[in-house]
């Protein structure tokens, strides 16, 4: 069976002489929900801007379930639905129209299309907005609407740029159940996020992209697992007595606050047994931050580092 | 995927747009051309007596309502199709399997309805100032219908290259304005001395204005046949070049 999305040899070099792409080899399978993470300017965008025909590639070849872009590019195009990371639609225009009219490219009859736009306008709680012009929409709401705008033709292939920039954490979590739902549903989602929260909640598979190269491709609990030493806040009562933790390595950041790094094999049984043997209280407990986005920063700086020798 | 209903989305978009601001792009030519009947018509015209065989005031109105239909062909389409490139809602287009013909002709099918009930407006209220009389419906159709497809087509030209807002105003100022003025919509150009009327006849403006004016008053500085055939090829040089900036995404694709 082919592959939701193919990627083999991708370079793109721009004006100027700025390449953005070095030959990215990436495959997404049908019904997976995938993240693209980097940081800015990695080529996350560029990549999404070749799938979706808005750059044009230098070298490589994409192909979407099994479609060429060279030379099947309008059946490719038919199964993807775009939800970039800029607003780009017609300020001035209604939302019904903007979403009815996307429809029309697709070649969806009028009256389907209406159909469908009260669904996902419904969905994503715009419907009350229809008549409204798009700039009177708040941030949250022109995100939504935009995903309402890329489901109009029911793509197989949802690729989502940055798609929770800027909302508000409720807004965000809305938006991960409906894109869950969407996902339940048989549709595979490509996801670019500067959250990476969002990616470690979401998505099944990951590739990290740095400098327009990949440097992780892998499924997210194998990643994870690569993860050596995880840090943990403790919240604990104010105590003059010095704490010592023995094989564990520890900072005692202020009088009710201690940091606590623990590797593969230790368990926090060890540093509740030990707090608890010197008579420290522990009011609550959290991970110190994101586990992935450790992960993230220390695969890039790797790769980075690999290039710097790699130039020298 | 049925490219009717892609057509029929942007013919729909497009319409919809020049209608919501309908005091931006249906009154003001009104009004303009108004004054013109008021001063060239009225008060000069009624002093300048016959031209080619007609008073003056019937003599301009071919001229003026092509005008109008040149102008805002032209304009509806460039300063469109450049907002679409600014906001980049253009990509909704890019990104959908719409044949790039379609993606042109949507846009030109937008200018000829602007073009056109442009020039049925302007038509109405010239009716307050002459009695229009009518020698080949078929040619005035052709005409209008051609020259505005001619000058929508320009539009979407000027727009792809267009980096600014500026860009879409300095052809029609520095270059559509001049050639329509000089494209013998206030005068025949047999009035012009004989080497005038040559450096006329490489206007591509005056065949149009006099294959037009030739359908309301059977007279005309030209063959209607070589009028057509100019009309003919401009459309298709400029079709072609349109699809060929299109399809090579220039000013569209990085």
């Amino acid at each position: 069976m082919h592959k939701a999305l193919a990627i083999s040899g991708l370079e793109k070099t721009y004006k100027g002489g700025f390449q953005a792409l070095k030959g990215i080899d990436l495959t997404v399978e049908k019904g997976d929900f995938f993240a693209l993470l980097g940081p800015n300017g990695a080529g996350k965008s560029t990549t999404i801007g070749v799938i979706t025909s808005l750059v044009n590639k230098t070298a490589g070849k994409v192909s979407v379930f099994g479609y060429d872009i060279d030379t099947d590019l309008e059946k490719a195009k038919s199964f993807l639905g775009l939800v970039p990371q800029e607003f780009n639609f017609n300020q001035f225009e209604p939302l019904m129209n903007i979403l009815v009219n996307q429809a029309g490219y697709y070649g969806v009859e009028p009256k389907i299309a209406v159909q469908r736009a009260e669904k996902y306008l419904k969905q994503l709680e715009l419907w009350d907005k229809r008549n409204d012009a798009a700039r009177m929409l708040s941030g949250g709401m022109k995100r939504r609407l935009m995903i309402a705008r890329a489901l109009m033709h029911e793509p197989q292939v949802l690729i989502l740029d940055e798609p929770t920039a800027g909302v508000d954490i409720e807004v965000r979590r809305a938006m991960w159940d409906f894109l869950r739902e969407l996902n339940k549903q048989g549709i595979t989602i490509i996801l670019t996020t500067h959250y990476l929260e969002e990616a470690e909640m979401l998505c099944r598979n990951i590739a990290i992209i740095n400098h327009g190269e990949i440097v992780e491709n892998t499924d997210m609990k194998t990643l994870l697992a690569q993860l050596d030493i995880e840090t943990f806040v403790f919240d604990i009562a104010p105590s003059n007595k010095p704490i010592q933790l023995t094989d564990i390595v520890s900072r005692l950041i202020d009088d009710h606050t201690l940091e606590v790094d623990l590797t593969k094999s230790q368990s926090l049984n060890q540093v509740f047994s030990q707090l608890s043997a010197q008579q420290i209280e522990v009011l609550s407990m959290r991970n110190k931050s994101n586990r992935l986005e450790a992960l993230f920063v220390g695969l890039i700086n790797k790769a980075s580092a690999a290039g710097v020798t790699n130039n020298e | 995927m049925n490219n009717g209903i892609a057509l029929k989305s942007i013919l729909n978009k497009e319409i919809q747009r020049f209608m919501r601001i309908w005091i931006q792009t249906l009154v003001p030519p009104a009004i303009t051309i108004s004054l013109y009947f008021i001063i060239f018509g009225s008060l000069i015209g009624s002093r300048i007596g016959e031209m080619g065989g007609f008073d003056y005031m019937s003599f301009i109105v071919p001229g003026l309502i092509m005008m109008s239909v040149i102008t805002n062909s032209y304009s509806n389409v460039a300063s469109s199709f450049f907002s679409a490139k600014w906001q980049r809602n253009v990509e909704e287009m890019l990104v959908a399997p719409v044949p790039n013909w379609v993606i042109v002709a949507g846009y030109v099918g937008g200018g000829m309805a602007r073009g056109i009930l442009v020039g049925l407006i302007v038509t109405l209220v010239s009716l307050f100032f002459v009695d229009i009389q009518v020698h080949n419906i078929w040619v005035i159709i052709a005409t209008v219908s051609l020259t505005s497809a001619v000058f929508s087509l320009g539009g979407l030209i000027n727009a792809i290259f267009a980096g600014s807002f500026d860009d879409i105003s300095i052809i029609p100022t520095f270059i559509l304005t001049p050639l329509t003025y000089l494209g013998g919509v206030f005068y025949s150009i047999s009035l012009l001395p004989e080497f005038w009327q040559g450096v006329s006849k490489v206007n591509p403006i005056v065949y149009m204005v006099n294959a037009f004016r030739y359908g309301f008053l059977g007279v005309s500085d030209v063959s209607i046949t070589t009028a057509f055939a100019v009309i003919g090829v401009f459309i298709t040089v400029l079709f072609t070049v349109a699809m060929i900036l299109i399809s090579k995404g220039i000013g569209l694709r990085s």
